[in-house]
């Protein structure tokens, strides 16, 4: 408690929505009474409000919306917290009061340290203004002195590599060297606390690597206290010392990484899933639908964890000798799984249906996207009936902290099941002759 | 040191006018930017700058010295006396029409990035004062064109400045708190210019309004500023209507005042409505 750098108790902000009550139109047609009626009415209402001072919510009806409730945790100095929900869930919210620009409607925050926040990249720059003019105007935006600018004016351009194009205008920029620049000033901010919010998720993977590194190098050497929201849970795995999940405006869970990821990804409703949509009637055999049943649903799985595949196939003519291939493709397009069905005398040769199951005990595979390409024929040499690709999009993701680095799915393909064994050599004429 | 920030429903900011010296930088900031970008990709570029005033200088003589012969203060010139009045007028409707419209034309910053409100209509009227300068540098070569000497009294101008710039800061602040709420507001102010424009004393002399109407007529704060002008850059040719003046000045220290405390009530939900 002593320690508490952001201690936040019972926080609630409270919105104004606006509806039409037109557009459900509970009759076939509006009659001029009802809509001279609704006019009125409007006008009555925002004449009081502005007499009130209130603000003034186009539409007829006017709902309460609670974006946050009665939201309460702590942060300890030093501590790097994450925060992960479903959109809409009172995230920006949240860092949008803790940055001060706008007021809770309940309950207080008490902030010991100074903070900067990073909701957007690019806040304020403009786009008539040169590289290296807006270098001075969004560090000055975010806080940062003039001296302190020009003090780290060679590292940020360096970091976003953008030095050619220092002196043309930022609406010149692609939109590629904008976020880079944009983010390069902002990651070179020395705040107390540091308020991020999904900023993270911009750019190529090459600069969203610069990114993290860069995040993990202000929280790691420097001890500073940083809260991010993100969507990229290895990012979150990997940085984050504690997590908050939301959800629908409440935390509905403050605890290690690990767990509230879990609880987070076991939200899911979707099976990852494609369903034929023409030509269902087609005589040729094809496939009418592949479902992907995934460790946490919603196309997402759990690294080691089963996995489960189900084909539905129809051959209204029969096939001669029914092969059915598939492969599971990463994210560069490169297959890592590759498996057949190939039993000569009972697939597909009678008329109708068959369903195939392709169960794997424990997928290896390294975090990232995969799809599904698969072919349905004759053995290789025959008739192809039907091939897809890109279908069932599912992600691995891996959330046991055994390494202090987190995956990233360019590292490798799979992760095989193996030992390591370790044992000291005593003498140095030993360990020449590489005797153990 | 530490610095303990508690954010809490209704509670007014303890270290507002602290924050507001921590973040004087970017008074600067905003003024240069809008500055920078005026006349960015222009041919003619900072000559715009000087032409507008002196077009209207010479518009205004001709309007109102020739065709209306209207009488102008002693024996000064016609043009100098317009341009005494036109200086500060310029730099107060310039310096509110601008700052009554600066939050929500900023209104990506407001909703992104934390610093006292307060500096982004304050940073506009900055602007209309450089634009000040740029026209008193032609008021100067105007007086050597008549071979009209400043008296003593010209040191008392800067006095007069500040009070050019409460009289506009008031009113600007004031409406652009309203106008994040209800837009309505940006086209109550072309209106309030024009209009103003011919009722303030700034293409004739307010010797021609009649003694019963004076001190009424000084309600509008920009009489006393314009008069003050006048006095300072006309020398003895323009007088100064003491109670007038004082009146002048009085409004528009309400409106200082009345203006910072309306944006500082509704400025925690800026973000919320822009």
């Amino acid at each position: 408690m002593s320690d508490a750098i952001i201690t936040v108790e019972n926080l609630s902000k409270k919105y104004l929505v606006g509806h039409q009550s037109g557009n459900q139109s509970r009759s076939n047609y509006t009659a001029l009474r009802d809509v001279i009626g609704r006019q009125i009415r409007n006008v009555a209402r925002k004449t009081v409000d502005v007499v009130r001072g209130r603000q003034v919510v186009q539409g007829d009806e006017v709902e309460e919306f609670w974006a946050l409730k009665d939201v309460s945790f702590e942060v300890k100095q030093g501590e790097v917290l994450g925060i992960i929900g479903r959109n809409g869930a009172g995230k920006s919210t949240l860092l949008k009061i803790l940055s001060r620009i706008t007021e809770p409607t309940r309950g207080r925050v008490t902030l010991r340290g100074r903070v900067a926040s990073l909701l957007e990249v690019g806040t304020g720059f403009h786009p008539e203004l040169t590289g290296r003019e807006n270098i001075f105007l969004n560090g000055a935006i975010l806080g940062m002195s003039r001296a302190e600018i020009r003090h780290k004016f060679d590292e940020i351009v360096a970091f976003a590599d953008v030095e050619r194009f220092l002196d043309t205008p930022v609406k010149r920029f692609s939109s590629g060297m904008y976020v880079r620049l944009a983010f390069a000033v902002a990651a070179h901010l020395e705040p107390e606390i540091l308020v991020v919010d999904e900023v993270l998720a911009v750019g190529d993977t090459e600069f969203q690597r610069k990114c993290l590194g860069k995040m993990e190098e202000v929280s790691r050497n420097e001890g500073r206290t940083v809260l991010f929201v993100s969507h990229n849970l290895s990012a979150v795995a990997e940085m984050a010392d504690r997590a908050l999940l939301f959800d629908a405006g409440s935390v509905s869970m403050d605890g290690s990484v690990p767990e509230v990821v879990s609880l987070y990804l076991s939200k899911g409703r979707i099976e990852a899933q494609y369903v034929r949509v023409d030509g269902v009637d087609s005589l040729l055999p094809h496939v009418v639908r592949v479902e992907i049943l995934t460790s946490e649903g919603n196309g997402v799985h759990r690294f080691g964890q089963p996995l489960e595949l189900k084909f539905w196939i129809q051959h209204r003519q029969p096939m001669i000798h029914g092969c059915f291939c598939f492969q599971i493709v990463n994210q560069f397009q490169a297959p890592v799984i590759h498996s057949s069905y190939f039993h000569g005398d009972t697939f597909g040769h009678r008329p109708g249906s068959s369903v195939l199951v392709c169960r794997f005990p424990a997928l290896l595979l390294n975090v990232g996207r995969f799809h599904l390409r698969t072919w349905l024929q004759e053995p290789p040499g025959g008739e192809i009936y039907e091939t897809l690709d890109q279908i069932c999009v599912f992600e691995v993701v891996r959330v046991d902290q055994t390494q202090f680095w987190g995956w990233r799915p360019e590292v490798c393909a799979y992760h095989d099941q193996h030992a390591w064994i370790a044992a000291e050599v005593t003498s140095y004429t030993n360990l020449a002759a590489c005797r153990t | 040191m530490e610095d303990v920030i508690v954010i809490e429903p209704g509670r007014h900011e303890r270290n507002y006018w602290s924050d507001l010296w921590r973040y004087r930088e970017l008074f600067r900031v905003l003024a240069w930017r809008d500055l920078a970008v005026r006349y960015k990709q222009t041919v003619i570029g900072v000559a715009w700058a000087v032409i507008r005033p002196l077009l209207t200088v010479v518009v205004f003589t001709v309007i109102f010295g020739r065709i209306a012969k209207l009488p102008s203060d002693g024996d000064a010139p016609y043009p100098l006396m317009v341009f005494a009045g036109m200086l500060p007028w310029t730099f107060f409707a310039t310096g509110l029409s601008e700052a009554s419209n600066s939050l929500v034309n900023n209104a990506n910053l407001i909703s992104k990035v934390y610093f006292p409100r307060l500096i982004v209509p304050t940073a506009t009227v900055i602007v209309a004062f450089v634009d000040f300068l740029i026209t008193f540098a032609m008021l100067a070569l105007l007086m050597a064109w008549y071979r009209f000497l400043p008296s003593w009294r010209m040191l008392v101008l800067p006095g007069f400045v500040v009070l050019a710039f409460v009289t506009s800061m008031g009113p600007a602040l004031w409406i652009t708190a309203l106008n994040v709420k209800y837009r309505d507001f940006r086209y109550v102010i072309p209106f309030i210019a024009q209009f103003g424009l011919y009722v303030s004393p700034v293409g004739f002399s307010s010797i021609v309004v009649p003694e019963e109407w004076r001190l009424l007529y000084s309600m509008n704060p920009m009489v006393g500023v314009i008069d003050g002008f006048r006095w300072c850059i006309l020398g003895g040719q323009a007088q100064l209507y003491p109670p007038g003046f004082a009146a002048s000045v009085l409004v528009a220290g309400f409106f200082l005042w009345f203006g910072i405390h309306r944006f500082r009530s509704t400025e925690k939900s800026f973000a919320d409505l822009i």
